[in-house]
């Protein structure tokens, strides 16, 4: 993966399959504490404690749930190249929370890459799922969510092609000249 | 020029069903990108905006656009599939944003597949 919105993608996917009607990306960049952040909660079925434990292994996969692949792992490796971590909090039934940190400054830190483009494929390929982006850099707080959208679209659909280009410029103009 | 506002929604809705009244009855396009693990790793997002680009510039309003997870041809990423209307669907491997484009000229606007970046034609054979 070439940067963090990529990873983000991928594990937003996965919460997607695991049956989540909502799901939350919190980005922030705290550049005082040399800190990114990333956390990516839903609700979808949630994992096993077992399944937890084996979720990082990129040679454990139940394909029956097809929860877990490469996805978490390779997340886990960017993070740890960085000088971060990533942890995984998940109650079967309530869902999922992946938190990955990274040290801003550090030279095989990730970039943050488009978040944009990786919000417009999550609602192109899930219009029905309710998605939250929030993007903090250095106390400025951006916040999307698809909820919003859903409310002005009148009878135009999610997933249309005039509404994925208005999520794409809408995002892009509202976070593009912080990083 | 003022950033976009959730309100700008309420214009762009009202003049997309504008459009789409005048174009009913066209045949309609779907466009599949296939994005597990492998498809976003080797850059499947890129031929998604390429699509969504394409899109705008040919201001098309009856083609769908979606994802689907990996297809189990992990090292022909990144795919994507195209249904023209009601003729077969076609996979496409192996893209780049150029060939994307290509695709949609001739395959979703045209009706006439790409047989080059296709998977296959034809069936298998056993030797």
């Amino acid at each position: 993966m070439e940067d963090l919105s990529l990873h983000i993608l991928d594990i937003v996917e996965n919460s997607v399959s695991a049956g989540a009607k909502n799901v939350e990306i919190v980005v922030s960049e705290n550049r005082p504490r040399d800190l990114l952040r990333i956390e990516i909660s839903d609700d979808g079925k949630g994992m096993n404690p077992a399944a937890v434990a084996h979720a990082t292994d990129p040679f454990y996969t139940t394909r029956t749930t097809r929860k877990v692949g490469l996805g978490l792992a390779l997340l886990e490796e960017a993070a740890k190249m960085a000088n971060g971590s990533m942890d995984i909090h998940s109650v079967p039934g309530i869902g999922t929370k992946v938190i990955a940190i990274f040290q801003h400054s550090n030279i095989d830190r990730k970039p943050l890459g488009d978040m944009a483009a990786t919000i417009v494929m999550l609602v192109a390929g899930s219009p029905d799922v309710e998605f939250t982006y929030r993007y903090e850099h250095d106390g400025y707080t951006f916040t999307f969510q698809t909820k919003e959208i859903r409310a002005q679209l009148r009878g135009l659909e999610m997933n249309s092609p005039d509404t994925l280009s208005f999520i794409r410029e809408y995002i892009t103009e509202h976070t593009v000249s912080l990083s | 020029m003022a950033k976009l506002k959730i309100e700008d929604l309420d214009r762009i809705a009202e003049e997309a069903r504008s459009k789409m009244t005048i174009r009913e009855g066209a045949g309609k396009a779907r466009i599949t990108v296939h994005m597990g693990t492998c498809g976003i790793a080797a850059g499947a997002r890129a031929i998604m905006s390429a699509f969504l680009d394409e899109i705008k510039a040919h201001n098309i309003k009856d083609v769908i656009i979606t994802t689907s997870g990996c297809a189990g041809l992990c090292s022909r990423e990144p795919m994507a599939t195209v249904e023209f209307g009601n003729q077969a669907p076609v996979k496409y491997v192996d893209l780049t944003d150029e060939k994307a484009r290509k695709i949609f000229k001739e395959h979703v606007l045209g009706g006439k597949f790409v047989m080059e970046y296709a998977l296959s034609v034809g069936s298998e054979r056993i030797r």
